[in-house]
């Protein structure tokens, strides 16, 4: 605009380009889209989940658009740098005009052109233009307005000016949006990326011990002036090796100093929520006389030379965990006990043949929302089940279940069960197998009955002498009879053992007509229930307890919950029930180590911003000019002004500032 | 030098201080008062920053109180009720079941429901002026608009009491979860909309912008009694800090003006649609003029920028001490530039481009959904770090 013939050459056209105010807007609406993307894609994922989710041809095409990481890709960086350079344009074209706007009075300015602003008003006085000159002067000044004065030939001007700083404000928010770009230009991760173009390091992506990473994966402190990376330790260990995340790999950055955690907490509110993390640091540097003790918590992270330190997560750091194996499906109740470490693995030979047992996590707590009966019978909103380990079997063909077990007994219903959950692959939910527990709150009467269903001669006497009762009562003798039934017994006893009542059932489908399966059925489950019953009966005996007597609710309830629980191990997918003993909890907090030295630039940028906003909004520029001059032994006066915002405003102030002035001159 | 004597009649009317008068001076040393007796009574349980928000946040009422003189009878009403409330509580939180005050007035949940049906009556208080012209009905819709703020303000009070009543260490500023910060976002937007009102005289944009209120209070409501979402529940970790108490209100205030900005566009449209085929028809004679509704959907969006924009600058800055940097694009940063690009690209079309008219209007209703898409569409449909107000 002011400069016009700028115009003609090549650069000029360039930056009339890049200051128009076209391009700016373009520019906000293109930054806004291209923010959307990355919130509506999600970002930095296994490339993994990407081929699955889009296919393999998009999947190379958004690869190649860096959609996967829209606030690193370089055509992101191309519309921020030309943001920057757009609004530096600006600048750098309306400064100058905005600072002399500044300083000018405009004492030159003529009446003619007064008479033709909108806020305008002329009167004549007897008065001495002096003493008009002195009060007008006097009362702009007291209202806020610096005044210059200017003797013309024939008249005077009296200039007024106020709120000059509502200018600064357009220099500031701008110069605020270039220093906070560059802030966070300091601390984004295009060093990294120029790195990894120009060859000088390459991700890794093996998941290999730290000390065993590449050179090429490996930064040390000089090599980063900014990083965002994590480190996973456990209680009484130390490292001075962060990780960061590129994509499907990473890169070690090496600190100047070691960290160590000494102790990590978490804290819970009554109702379980957890309250607050906590760990204990301590940092070791050869700068330091003697180690720094700090900790950190959410929220209160730990700044040192210029490195902070966030608690960011936790988990498992290694738990020793005693266990006992309980077989299924054999006479034996010998259980065995192992010893193993959360993360780690270790082999078992079962009856069923070799397993790899391996513990993936233990929690401390596993708090649930209560139901409304729940919670008027307890007045606890959640109820907390206590410790449990969660691990995979594996067998020796390479596949796996997951498991999910609780180490104490949980209340269902009234009643105790040791619940173990169990999964064919992580997309579906845990199901889970009630086991009931005995009076002792233990194992031991479910094993029992389990292992007197296995022993197959306990399980043909029990038989035999419920047969033989059964038809002595019927008055039969029937020594054939009494075989063909008892083997028949012992069959369905041996098909529940091996299959639970689905067994049971493909049997029946095999053997009988189609027409007579349901009375085949029903008569099969009255002859199980019988011998499960017998049986039973004989594990209530082995505990000393008289059977002759009616059986109490409890053991009676148990019956039925055992008897479901046989039958659910049918697809239960362990020869094993894992039985958590005992451990020793170990933890590990997860600590996000960053390194932002823009940061301070930045927020002075912001500073720069908000100061500016306001200014532009709420300080408002304005102008007087008074043109006093003699005529007719009169004088002859022309009073406007103008304002660069709110035009109804300034109208109204005008009109204020004018009728004083009117009436003191006249 | 003395001021000539034509100017102490002006100089009365514009000195701020000398026209002050004795309630603004009452009011003032009310609230240091009331400071200083909150300061010794509770130091032991704040930080320094929270100390520094205490006395900014008095000296900013008070500067409120001055600057638009409604606001310190405002104040004082809900200083009294709520303390009245707090009292009834004494240490027992029961007290909302048995105490009658408590139980149908003032406890935080029942405070809130007064402040919904009082903000629905004044919507249709405010329809019924619009359309029957009835200025009786118009001064009722404004007395019920205040009081609806009154009592949406002693509901949020009220239950940061209540937060502490369920335990020393539950306690937190109740602007925490959506239910929260829906009510606020209701009262900051009627509060916004009640300085135009005054200033402009005239109520005739109260009906969409009520309109605005009223959708709110709907959300509110069904989140209350559909997902009991009124029940106090502990603060996560992340969520325990003193920017909490700066970083949200600034944010609200922003969304507020945003939200007001669109209702006048909406106006604006019906206005510049209507009024070209029937320049004399109830509407068009009815709204504001079309200047008007354009200076205020200006100022406003002018408002919600400035104080959008130092929500997010006080949001980075939480973020760098909670999450490890100040900026992460996680989805509700992300979404919190988007709204301010796009209210940056509004405000240069005006400001510099000099655009006027149903264009600017337009886009102030289409900002309405980007701003409503960050506020809870964020929480809603994209994870990120910020996934507190799940519905």
């Amino acid at each position: 605009m002011n400069t016009a013939n700028k115009k003609h050459t090549r650069l000029g056209i360039i930056f009339e380009f890049l200051s128009s105010m076209n391009f700016a807007i373009t520019l906000l609406v293109a930054i806004s889209f291209a923010s959307v993307i990355g919130t509506v894609l999600q970002q930095n994922q296994p490339y993994n989940d990407y081929i699955i989710k889009f296919g393999p041809f998009w999947h190379e095409v958004f690869k190649t658009l860096g959609l996967y990481n829209v606030y690193g890709a370089m055509w992101f960086l191309a519309l921020l740098v030309l943001l920057v350079l757009s609004t530096g344009v600006c600048i750098y074209r309306n400064t100058p005009t905005m600072l002399r706007d500044m300083q000018q009075f405009r004492l030159n300015v003529k009446e003619k052109s007064l008479r033709l602003m909108t806020n305008t008003q002329s009167w004549t006085s007897d008065k001495d233009s002096n003493d008009i000159d002195k009060q007008v002067q006097h009362y702009l000044n007291f209202k806020g307005f610096r005044t210059r004065v200017k003797q013309h030939d024939d008249h005077r001007v009296i200039a007024g000016m106020k709120g000059s700083w509502n200018r600064l404000g357009y220099i500031f928010t701008h110069a605020g949006i270039i220093v906070l770009c560059i802030g966070s230009f300091l601390d984004g991760s295009f060093g990294l990326t120029i790195k990894e173009w120009t060859g000088r390091i390459i991700p890794e992506t093996r998941d290999i011990r730290a000390d065993k990473v590449p050179a090429t994966a490996r930064l040390s402190p000089q090599d980063s002036l900014s990083f965002r990376g994590s480190i996973s330790l456990q209680e009484g260990s130390s490292s001075n090796l962060v990780f960061l995340n590129i994509r499907d790999g990473y890169l070690v950055q090496e600190l100047p100093f070691a960290i160590e955690l000494k102790d990590f907490r978490v804290e819970h509110y009554t109702s379980g929520m957890p309250k607050s993390f906590e760990s204990d640091l301590v940092i070791h540097d050869d700068q330091l006389d003697e180690p720094l003790k700090q900790t950190i918590s959410v929220n209160h992270p730990l700044i040192y030379r210029g490195y902070a330190m966030y608690q960011a997560s936790f988990g498992d750091g290694g738990s020793n965990l005693s266990i006992r194996a309980w077989p299924f499906r054999t006479q034996e109740i010998q259980a065995m006990d192992i010893k193993v470490e959360v993360k780690k693995s270790r082999v078992l030979n079962t009856l069923s043949g070799k397993y790899r047992l391996e513990i993936d996590d233990f929690n401390m707590f596993n708090i649930f929302p209560n139901t409304d009966e729940e919670k008027a019978a307890t007045g606890k909103k959640f109820k907390n089940f206590g410790p449990s380990f969660k691990f995979k079997l594996r067998d020796a063909s390479g596949v796996a279940n997951e498991y999910h077990n609780y180490m104490l007994p949980v209340m269902q219903q009234g009643r105790l069960f040791f619940l173990s959950g169990m999964r064919g692959s992580v997309a579906d939910q845990f199901r889970y197998l009630h086991i009931p527990a005995d009076n002792n709150g233990s194992l031991n009467r479910f094993m029992a009955f389990q292992s007197l269903l296995h022993t197959s001669e306990k399980v043909k006497q029990i038989a035999k002498n419920s047969v033989k009762a059964a038809m002595s009562v019927a008055n039969q003798t029937d020594k054939k009879m009494q075989d063909d039934v008892v083997n028949s017994m012992m069959n369905l006893i041996t098909l529940f053992n091996q299959g639970g009542y689905i067994a049971i059932e493909a049997d029946i489908k095999k053997k009988v007509p189609e027409d007579k399966q349901v009375n085949v059925a029903e008569a099969y489950v009255k002859i199980l229930q019988n011998l499960l019953q017998n049986t039973y009966l004989e594990v209530l005996k082995q505990e000393g307890i008289d059977i002759n007597k009616a059986v109490n609710n409890f053991d009676n309830q148990f019956y039925e919950d055992a008897v479901s629980a046989f039958a659910g191990i049918a697809a239960y997918g362990s020869p094993v029930y894992f039985q958590l003993a005992d451990f020793k909890h170990r933890e590990s907090s997860g600590i996000q180590i960053t390194r932002h030295p823009g940061q301070n630039i930045f927020y002075l940028g912001c500073l720069m911003l908000i100061v500016g906003i306001f200014m532009m909004f709420y300080i408002s520029y304005q102008r007087i000019w008074l043109i006093v001059k003699p005529e007719d032994g009169k004088l002859s006066l022309t009073l406007a002004g103008s304002g660069n915002r709110n035009q109804r405003d300034f109208a109204n102030e005008f009109d204020q500032l004018a009728k004083q002035i009117v009436k003191s001159s006249s | 030098m003395s001021v000539p004597n034509e100017y102490m009649h002006d100089e009365m009317q514009s000195s701020f201080f000398k026209q002050l008068n004795l309630f603004d001076w009452i009011f003032a040393v009310l609230l240091v008062a009331g400071s200083i007796f909150a300061y010794q009574k509770y130091s032991h349980l704040m930080d320094g920053y929270e100390v520094g928000i205490l006395f900014f946040t008095a000296a900013s009422l008070i500067a409120l109180g001055w600057l638009w003189k409604p606001m310190r009878a405002l104040m004082f009403y809900i200083a009294v009720l709520s303390l009245f409330a707090i009292n009834l509580y004494g240490a027992d939180l029961a007290a909302a079941e048995n105490n009658f005050f408590l139980k149908y007035l003032f406890s935080g949940q029942s405070a809130t429901m007064w402040m919904s049906a009082l903000f629905v009556m004044a919507t249709m208080a405010y329809f019924i002026e619009l359309f029957t012209g009835n200025a009786f009905t118009g001064k009722v819709a404004v007395a019920m608009t205040w009081s609806a703020t009154a009592m949406g303000f002693i509901g949020l009070l009220v239950r940061w009491r209540e937060t502490y009543l369920h335990g020393a260490d539950i306690g937190y500023i109740p602007v925490s979860n959506l239910y929260e910060v829906f009510i606020l976002f209701a009262i900051i937007t009627a509060l916004i909309y009640l300085y135009y009102e005054k200033k402009y005289e005239t109520r005739s944009m109260g009906a969409f912008v009520l309109l605005v209120i009223t959708a709110a209070i709907a959300f509110l409501l069904w989140y209350h009694f559909e997902r009991d979402a009124a029940e106090i529940k502990p603060l996560v970790p992340a969520l325990q800090s003193y920017w909490m108490k700066i970083h949200v209100p600034a944010n609200f205030v922003g969304y507020g003006a945003f939200a007001l900005a669109a209702m006048i566009g909406v106006a604006y449209l019906i206005k510049d649609s209507v009024v070209k085929r029937n320049p004399n028809g109830l509407v068009a004679s009815r709204l504001p003029s079309l200047d008007m509704m354009d200076d205020v959907m200006h100022k406003s969006i002018a408002l919600g920028f400035a104080f959008f924009t130092i929500a997010t600058v006080l949001g980075a800055m939480w973020a760098a001490e909670a999450w490890g940097g100040y900026w992460s694009w996680d989805p509700k940063e992300t979404w919190a530039l988007i709204v301010w690009l796009n209210y940056a690209a509004w405000l240069h079309m005006r400001l510099m481009k000099g655009l006027r008219g149903p264009i600017l209007a337009w886009w102030a209703v289409i900002g309405l959904f980007v701003t409503l898409f960050a506020f809870v569409g964020v929480n809603m449909f994209l994870s990120g770090l910020h996934s507190y107000g799940e519905l």
